[in-house]
């Protein structure tokens, strides 16, 4: 290919020159140009490689179809697979392509290209199989073989944004039927969205010239565009993409026109009342040998870099046709200077009015005969004639070779939105037949394609939606223009093949007519599998190019209509869509805001370490001496409540108010704890089962008046715990008079915990008698501590005597600051999370998430006894008498002390029998949590082993990654079994 | 994305809503009174339908209501539940 730019024409700004790199060459453009027009007009041919075989490639379009010029973008635009047509050239862009090294040129993958033979379709699932631990070598060469682009390694210093967005007509495509659309629609007074992908209005009317009104094309365009903006209920968006269709008329545009300089992209979320789909058709290339090589591209694109930007891509053109566009398309070429050497027609009877044309302009044209190869390897040098299903004929010499395979609608969008297809016979294509939204479709993306008829469509389209939205439509009549002749189409794209020479259907994933036959005959059958196996349809350009070649070549294998053969589905995005623009403004601090409580500032000055506490809540996870690390710290804190006192923000938890006359009731329900008996002032630990009877959440109950109760969830499951309980409540117990508050962020916590607990609250505690005969362990006290209103409650996750405190959060930090005050003397250790794990794991207390993983039950978990079994129902109740649940042996929660007790287990390890037997290999359970004991002085941990009980007092076996050691399994609750300290 | 209408707050979209699946399979009155195979019957087998469904959903982000509406499996058609 040796592209030029033209002495005229073109919508460039010839005054505005732009300097540009492409792979390190200093070249240059004009204002107006894409980079692959600028490209074109340097006479670049080869852009890029191929996928597999590192085919030297070149452009094959000038749309979003394109799928040989990928490139990466440098600099500021840093992007990886970037399609060269979508790319505005900027001053400095600097573009590289992907897939080759050294470059396009010389490439040292191309050696693929001789060995294709064994790389057949499916090659992935064939070649990589064994040996066994081979993958991940295998790997390393995939991943360095593929190289597709690399991820930019800086942050964008431009921004994105995202919005909803509403109206309620949205047309999609600003072409001549959706232009003609938004008339229809604008002039009803209803809320009109245009959008636009490229960057001006005009649709194919900017790649192909005709003419509207008696005058050209585009002035009628420019006269439509003018009454489009002046009206104040139409907004029109060019360079925008309509990308998604999404349920109830949700759709997603990507603005890169955001009218902002700091503003890479806009994502609107546009939820529209109709929508009208104008979104064009694109030309369907023809498979023949060697259609890859550089310089065989869509006729429609040659037309569009001559017209649009000044370029001729070629100096010598073939033109292969199954229809008659082909004759327009040479007329138009040649008027702008370039040659047209032969038209090339399937057909074996064109019209005659076409042939007539074409001998008036003096090209010869090859009737019946189709393309039996192509010379050059780096760019086209000439094309061999030969007659319809033979081989061989006679080479014409050309640079350039255009395909004219009729025109894939495009339906996208529409198939998106739930739409269902139907063939198209006389087409050879699919267009859209029955909606599902409130959607219709016009012009070519259904199947109209003479400019008369699109007009039309598009009006009747616009006015239809402005009608559907509610508007009422004043009668609009399209403009005056032709149909041009029929396109009279011959369903043929594959040409019969040369020995050894590939002929390709998807052009990026080398994916050729051959492996198309190859996988039917290995059995793939079903399209959707056919495209999986082969790759066909999964490049960038997701099949737009080859999508419907590839039906027609199994089609034609299995001796099917078309039609039989069916389409694959249509996904979101219709184009590549930058990450940026889908997370925009969530970035950074704002992608999951934190939770914190209100002792934060105190934490932070104290130097914690935050962590993340579950439910989006940040707490510390130790406060570090200087010198400390994590585990000394931990240690440190850990012993201070085990032997002194300590203090520990447990604000994150979930908190609830439930109140009202069948407040008891229904908690009794919820709980397989009993709640009804619960006396005032006293507070029960409470179980909360799914009703398959596994555990589902833990906390306190604390009734404060006959009709009223505090409850406390984990901080993770806050969210969970509340949605469960209004769901009990409304949809199946609604006649319970009650109501449910979340109170989480309305009270913080502060707990006092350790054998000196009782002392530090002493010094700063009114109204409440602290002996433990006057307020016992599981009792709630109000009163004042620190001169604030408070609530304090005698419960313990530690195992250690301690008073939580509970004030509104306002007076939190005040109060956290006076207990910290009070402590000083007494060596008050604050108490981040990893200590508090270590306290519960040496206590055997259970942990919603370790232990309790949605699997087990009550009673696995040692907590059977509180299960009120003889309660009339509660939620769960009936699951635990399932005869299965009870017959086999159960994983139950038990304490290992391994033989190392100077190292900890990691947590997740399998644990194995030792038992003679048994399977010295088969894990029999494994560890949940483990921890260096601040009272035992040695590690311990936590594990859920298959009738775990039975084995007390035995040992069991670790895998080598915890120490190939032994463990004692013992009773989990390692400290103060009977729980002295704790109600001391 | 679903557009929900809340019977309180209106058309909302579908990311302020958590589904309850389905509005008339209510617990059993009295579950000690069935046998285990009706039991597990009721605990994990829908019926998932085709076509028209009447199912719960809860308001959580916005005004908390719990409602019945019938959505179409196949097209995501709304329509409420007075
Ligand atoms: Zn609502």
């Amino acid at each position: 290919m040796t592209g030029y730019r033209l002495d005229r024409g073109g919508r460039i700004d010839r005054t505005r020159p732009i300097e540009f790199r492409f792979n390190g060459c200093a070249l240059q453009g004009f204002a107006g140009d894409t980079l692959a027009s600028a490209l074109l007009a340097n006479g670049i041919g080869v852009v890029g490689r191929s996928f597999k075989y590192h085919r030297p490639r070149g452009l094959i379009a000038a749309g979003v179809e394109e799928c040989n010029a990928i490139v990466q973008l440098g600099g500021d635009d840093d992007a990886p697979n970037m399609v060269a047509t979508r790319v505005a050239l900027t001053e400095g862009l600097d573009a590289r392509s992907v897939n080759c090294w050294p470059g396009p040129n010389f490439d040292f993958g191309a050696i693929n290209d001789r060995l294709g033979r064994l790389l057949p379709a499916g090659f992935y699932y064939k070649t990589f199989m064994g040996p066994r631990g081979f993958w991940p070598l295998y790997e390393w060469f995939i991943r360095r073989a593929a190289g597709l682009g690399r991820v930019p390694e800086r942050r964008d210093p431009l921004g994105y944004e995202k919005r909803y967005d509403h109206c309620d007509v949205l047309v999609v495509g600003a072409g001549p039927a959706g232009l003609m659309a938004a008339v229809a629609a604008g002039r009803s007074g209803a809320r009109v969205m245009l959008v636009d992908e490229r960057p001006e209005p005009g649709g194919m009317l900017l790649d192909a010239p005709d003419d509207i009104d008696g005058h050209p094309a585009l002035d009628w365009v420019a006269a439509v565009t003018a009454e489009l903006d002046v009206m104040a209920n139409v907004r029109r968006l060019a360079d925008a993409t309509a990308f998604a269709y999404y349920d109830h008329n949700l759709i997603g545009v990507i603005e890169r026109n955001t009218g902002r300089a700091n503003l890479r992209e806009r994502l609107r979320k546009v939820r529209a009342r109709q929508v009208v789909l104008a979104a064009g058709a694109i030309e369907r290339p023809l498979v023949f040998p060697d259609n890859d090589r550089p310089g065989v591209m869509l006729a429609s694109a040659a037309l569009a870099y001559v017209e649009r930007w000044g370029v001729a891509p070629g100096r010598r053109a073939v033109i292969v046709t199954n229809n008659s566009s082909a004759y327009d398309t040479a007329r138009h070429l040649k008027a702008r200077g370039v040659e047209v050497a032969a038209i090339v027609d399937l057909r074996a009877t064109p019209p005659a009015t076409a042939l007539a044309e074409a001998a008036g302009a003096g090209i010869s044209v090859h009737v019946g005969h189709g393309v039996g190869g192509i010379r050059g390897r780096m760019g086209v040098t000439a094309l061999q004639v030969a007659p319809v299903g033979e081989v061989g004929g006679d080479w014409i010499d050309c640079d350039l070779v255009l395909m004219a395979g009729g025109w894939t609608p495009g339906v996208h969008l529409f198939s998106q939105s739930g739409g269902k297809l139907r063939w198209e016979p006389d087409l050879g294509c699919v267009v859209p037949d029955r909606c599902v939204q409130a959607e219709r479709s016009a012009g070519a993306c259904r199947g109209r394609f003479g400019l008369a008829s699109v007009l039309a469509d598009g009006t009747r389209a616009g006015a239809e939606a402005a009608r559907a939205a509610g508007f009422a439509v004043r009668d609009v009549t399209p403009p005056v223009a032709s149909n041009g002749p029929a396109l009279e189409l011959a369903l043929i794209w594959e040409m019969a093949g040369a020995r050894g020479r590939r002929a390709f259907v998807d052009f990026q994933n080398d994916v050729t007519a051959a492996d198309i036959r190859l996988a039917r005959r290995e059995g793939y059958r079903s399209i959707e599998h056919v495209k999986r196996y082969t790759t066909g349809g999964m490049a960038i350009d997701q099949g737009k190019t080859g999508n419907l070649n590839l039906i027609d070549v199994l089609a034609r294998a299995e001796d099917v209509a078309a039609s039989a053969i069916g389409t694959t589905t249509y996904r979101p995005p219709y184009t590549p869509v930058n990450f940026g623009a889908l997370a925009a403004q969530d970035a950074g601090p704002t992608i999951v805001p934190w939770r914190e409580t209100p002792m934060t500032p105190w934490h932070a000055s104290a130097g914690a370490v935050m962590y993340e506490a579950g439910a989006t809540w940040r707490r510390p996870g130790y406060y570090p001496r200087p010198d400390e690390d994590m585990e000394a710290a931990t240690l440190r804190e850990a012993r201070a409540v085990r032997f002194g006192v300590g203090i520990y923000d447990s604000s994150p938890l979930g908190k609830f108010e439930v109140r009202g006359p069948d407040a008891a009731a229904f908690l009794d329900r919820i709980y397989c704890t009993r709640i009804l008996d619960l006396p005032h002032h006293r507070i029960r630990y409470g179980l909360m089962l799914r009703e398959d009877g596994r555990l589902f959440d833990d906390g306190t109950v604390m009734r404060l008046g006959p009709d009223h109760f505090f409850l406390t969830s984990t901080t993770g499951n806050a969210d969970a715990v509340y949605a469960w309980l209004e769901r009990w409540h409304k949809c199946e117990w609604p006649a319970l008079k009650l109501w449910i508050t979340p109170v989480t962020t309305v009270w913080a916590n502060a707990v006092v915990c350790g054998p000196h607990a009782r002392d530090l609250m002493a010094r700063v505690t009114e109204g409440v008698d602290l002996a433990s005969k006057a307020f016992p362990f599981m009792a709630v006290r109000e009163g004042k501590v620190a001169g604030l209103p408070a609530r304090v409650m005698r419960v313990s996750f530690t195992g250690e005597l301690s008073f939580e405190i509970n004030v509104p959060a306002r007076h939190a930090l005040a109060l956290w600051e006076a207990l910290i005050d009070a402590g000083r003397d007494m060596d008050i250790t604050p108490v981040g999370s990893e200590a508090s794990h270590v306290l519960r794991v040496e206590k055997g207390y259970i942990s919603v998430g370790h232990e309790a993983d949605g699997m087990a039950g009550p009673d696995d978990l040692g907590l059977g006894r509180l299960v009120a079994r003889d309660k009339p129902d509660f939620i769960g109740k009936r699951s635990l008498a399932i005869a299965a649940w009870n017959a086999g042996p159960r994983r139950q929660m038990v304490g290992l002390l391994p033989e190392n007790g100077a190292a900890l287990l990691p947590e997740g390890a399998p644990v194995m029998s030792v038992e003679a037997g048994r399977d010295p290999s088969a894990p029999i359970g494994f560890v949940t949590a483990s921890a260096m004991g601040p009272a035992l002085g040695r590690s311990l941990s936590i594990a859920m082993i298959d009738d775990g009980r039975a084995l007390i007092g035995r040992t069991v076996q670790l895998s080598a990654r915890a120490g190939s050691q032994r463990a004692l399994v013992v009773d989990p609750v390692f400290l103060d079994p009977q729980g002295a300290r704790l109600r001391s | 994305m679903l557009l929900i209408p809340c019977p309180f707050c209106g058309l909302r979209n579908e990311e302020e809503f958590t589904s309850g699946s389905e509005a008339d399979r209510h617990r059993p009155a009295d579950p000690i009174a069935l046998d285990d195979q009706a039991w597990v019957a009721h605990l994990f087998e829908r019926a998932n339908p085709k076509g028209a469904v009447r199912e719960w959903w809860w308001h959580g982000r916005g005004c908390r209501l719990w409602f019945v509406l019938e959505r179409d499996t196949v097209t995501n058609a709304i329509k409420v539940v007075p």
